[in-house]
């Protein structure tokens, strides 16, 4: 699947910081990290650890503080946030939100929801031919004809995600970054709707960055993973991979606090590390690590891979 | 649909289901839901069902004001100066033997379009700088924000005097003074409801799908403001009246001859101590109605729109 062709998405020492009093909150710190066209690349770190700063910032609806974002080999990271709504490539960057209730205006019909990108981004302005492609959009999600003329509280769970996903689908987007949109769902709804967007995944051929803290629907959905600690990406590597084989000790500890998991639990204790002015030679997992060394405190660990796919960011890795 | 089927350990990708996933059954919730709710309040509210009846008698009245009055309402009669009520004036007559029922009927028009002008011309121009405030912050909001501060800073009324007093009396100044001690308040609520609205996702969702600001405001945001602003309005409309017939008592209205109820009542306070208690009865007592009738109307209203606030 990785062909040695342009990646789709690159991301290169992209960071965003935002000052706080008494210094700067590092969000994202400098993160690299490429997705090929057709891949589906799971995201996950716990709450806070800056996914969705990364999503604002893919998805250029914030600016970043340095680094690039490359879409199609083309630098979209230095295109104002502001002009980005008229460029081209905001119909191809598109997102599925966490709550389809948050995120459907409470006054706007599904319909018409559907309808707003498809006159916006695509520019379809004829009646007939926005109804009829809001119509062919209810139908590739499966959301029945009947409900599109409803108000989102006029619909279920599962048919308001449709809505959101058949709107993030109206701009024909080539890569579609999915912020845990099963995590606001119940869990019968859950793998319907999963089984929905993989299923549309291979019949549109959309690039996923599915962001997700259930390790169970990445797996089941992703042929690749990063693991997010505290703004920085601390592993990488093939879904089958990372799942069975995890290098990384805080990979690990989170695979083993998956229900379910097969190997004893690895308690994580005390508290993460502030990401206010962070201490550039310390292990940004340090203190909370169960294996911390005093080599640790020393110098931060880069990403580095351990094979040709998998790269870690742990001076003293899990080698299986 | 099992939970069973996202905790395989089957690796990815899944297998693309061959038919469409099961469409969950439709909701039996019919469209006539909102007929039902409004039964409900009128049910639980009659008074409500009253002060609409009463709105439509004085927008009747309003409009056909000048055909109803059985007298010319500017017409004197030096024959028949400061009758009491009878079958022939039913309100009486004033000092100049008008007949006050005619002034009364006649006056509807004025006092309600003094009150509908201007709480149109508030609630305007407070949702749209409300809305501005609430959504750009920053300078927008504290510029705004100190502004009404400084208009709240004033005694309203006063303030009210003061403008009519600058600029004249007039009717569109009265509405332009009416209408300016009014916006702080649209402006307030405006903001306050845009703000919490902001941060909401499907604003993030508008973005992403290219809608401009100017959009997101009016399209997205406004829509969802516009129940709590409205029930704003309608308890607005009395307090405008009574704002209005205030200014015009203390001689700083509509002029006379014109048939102002606040005028009225403000030519006749002086003959209640010499026993003609007509003259200011009737028109009080129409503005205490029209009053009462919008806030009934603007408590019921709320009641529609927003259960939680119910009183």
């Amino acid at each position: 699947m990785t062909t040695p062709a342009r990646p789709l998405l690159q991301l290169e020492n992209l960071s965003k910081r935002y000052p706080v009093p008494g210094g700067s909150l590092h969000a994202v710190d400098d993160v690299s990290f490429a997705i090929m066209r057709g891949e589906s690349v799971g995201l996950v770190g716990e709450s806070g650890c800056g996914k969705s700063t990364l999503t604002t910032l893919i998805t250029r609806l914030a600016d970043p503080t340095s680094g690039h974002i490359l879409f199609h080999g083309a630098h979209i990271g230095d295109i104002p946030a502001a002009d980005f709504a008229r460029r081209p490539e905001r119909a191809l960057i598109q997102k599925v939100f966490q709550d389809p209730t948050d995120s459907l205006n409470p006054r706007i019909t599904a319909a018409d929801s559907i309808a707003e990108p498809v006159r916006l981004l695509r520019r379809i302005t004829d009646r007939a031919r926005v109804r009829a492609r809001v119509a062919e959009l209810a139908d590739l999600v499966a959301l029945p004809p009947l409900c599109l003329d409803r108000f989102p509280h006029q619909l279920s769970g599962g048919q308001r995600a449709r809505v959101g996903i058949a709107r993030a689908l109206a701009s024909e987007p080539s890569l579609l970054i999915l912020d845990e949109p099963t995590a606001a769902l119940d869990v019968s709804v859950q793998a319907v709707v999963l089984k929905l967007l993989a299923d549309l995944r291979d019949r549109l051929g959309v690039t996923y960055l599915f962001v997700s803290h259930d390790l169970h629907v990445v797996k089941l959905l992703c042929t690749r993973v990063l693991v997010m600690y505290l703004g920085k990406i601390v592993e990488s590597g093939p879904a089958e991979q990372l799942f069975a084989y995890p290098k990384h000790p805080y990979t690990r500890a989170l695979l083993s606090a998956a229900p379910g998991a097969h190997v004893a639990r690895i308690p994580l204790a005390g508290e993460a590390r502030s990401p206010v002015n962070p201490d550039p030679y310390t292990c940004r997992f340090h203190g909370r690590c169960p294996q911390g060394r005093p080599e640790c405190e020393q110098s931060a660990p880069a990403l580095t891979p351990t094979t040709p796919a998998h790269s870690v960011s742990c001076h003293f890795p899990v080698l299986a | 649909m099992s939970t069973a089927t996202v905790s395989t350990s089957a690796p990815a990708p899944l297998a693309a289901p061959s038919a469409a996933p099961s469409p969950p059954p439709a909701p039996a919730e019919a469209p006539d839901s909102r007929w039902r709710t409004l039964r409900h309040v009128a049910s639980e509210n009659p008074l409500s069902l009253v002060a609409a009846f009463m709105l439509a008698v004085f927008v009747f009245v309003a409009v056909f004001g000048p055909t109803l009055a059985p007298y010319d309402p500017f017409a004197s009669d030096g024959d028949a100066t400061l009758q009491a009520p009878s079958a022939a004036h039913w309100f009486g007559t004033d000092n100049l033997g008008r007949d006050i029922f005619s002034r009364v009927v006649v006056g509807v028009r004025l006092d309600l379009l003094i009150a509908l002008g201007s709480v149109v011309l508030a609630a305007t121009t407070g949702t749209i700088l409300g809305l501005c405030a609430g959504f750009f912050g920053g300078r927008t909001e504290k510029i705004t924000g100190h502004a009404m501060d400084m208009l709240m800073a004033f005694p309203l009324f006063v303030l009210a005097m003061a403008i009519v007093a600058a600029l004249g009396n007039s009717v569109a100044n009265i509405v332009y003074a009416s209408a300016i001690i009014n916006l702080p308040f649209y402006v307030r609520l405006a903001r306050s409801e845009t703000a919490v609205l902001r941060g909401a996702g499907f604003v993030e969702a508008a973005r992403l799908v290219g809608a401009s600001s100017p959009r997101i405001l009016f399209r997205h945001l406004l829509p969802n403001i516009l129940p709590p602003l409205s029930v704003q309005a309608s308890l607005n409309m009395g307090w405008a009246m009574l704002n209005a017939a205030g200014l015009s008592f203390i001689g700083l209205g509509v002029r006379p001859p014109a048939p102002e109820w606040g005028l009225m009542v403000s030519e006749g306070a002086s003959y209640v101590v010499s026993g003609e208690w007509w003259i200011p009865l009737f028109p009080g007592l129409a503005l205490m109605l029209a009053i009462l009738t919008f806030n009934l109307l603007g408590d019921g209203l709320r009641d529609l729109i927003d259960p939680k606030r119910r009183s």
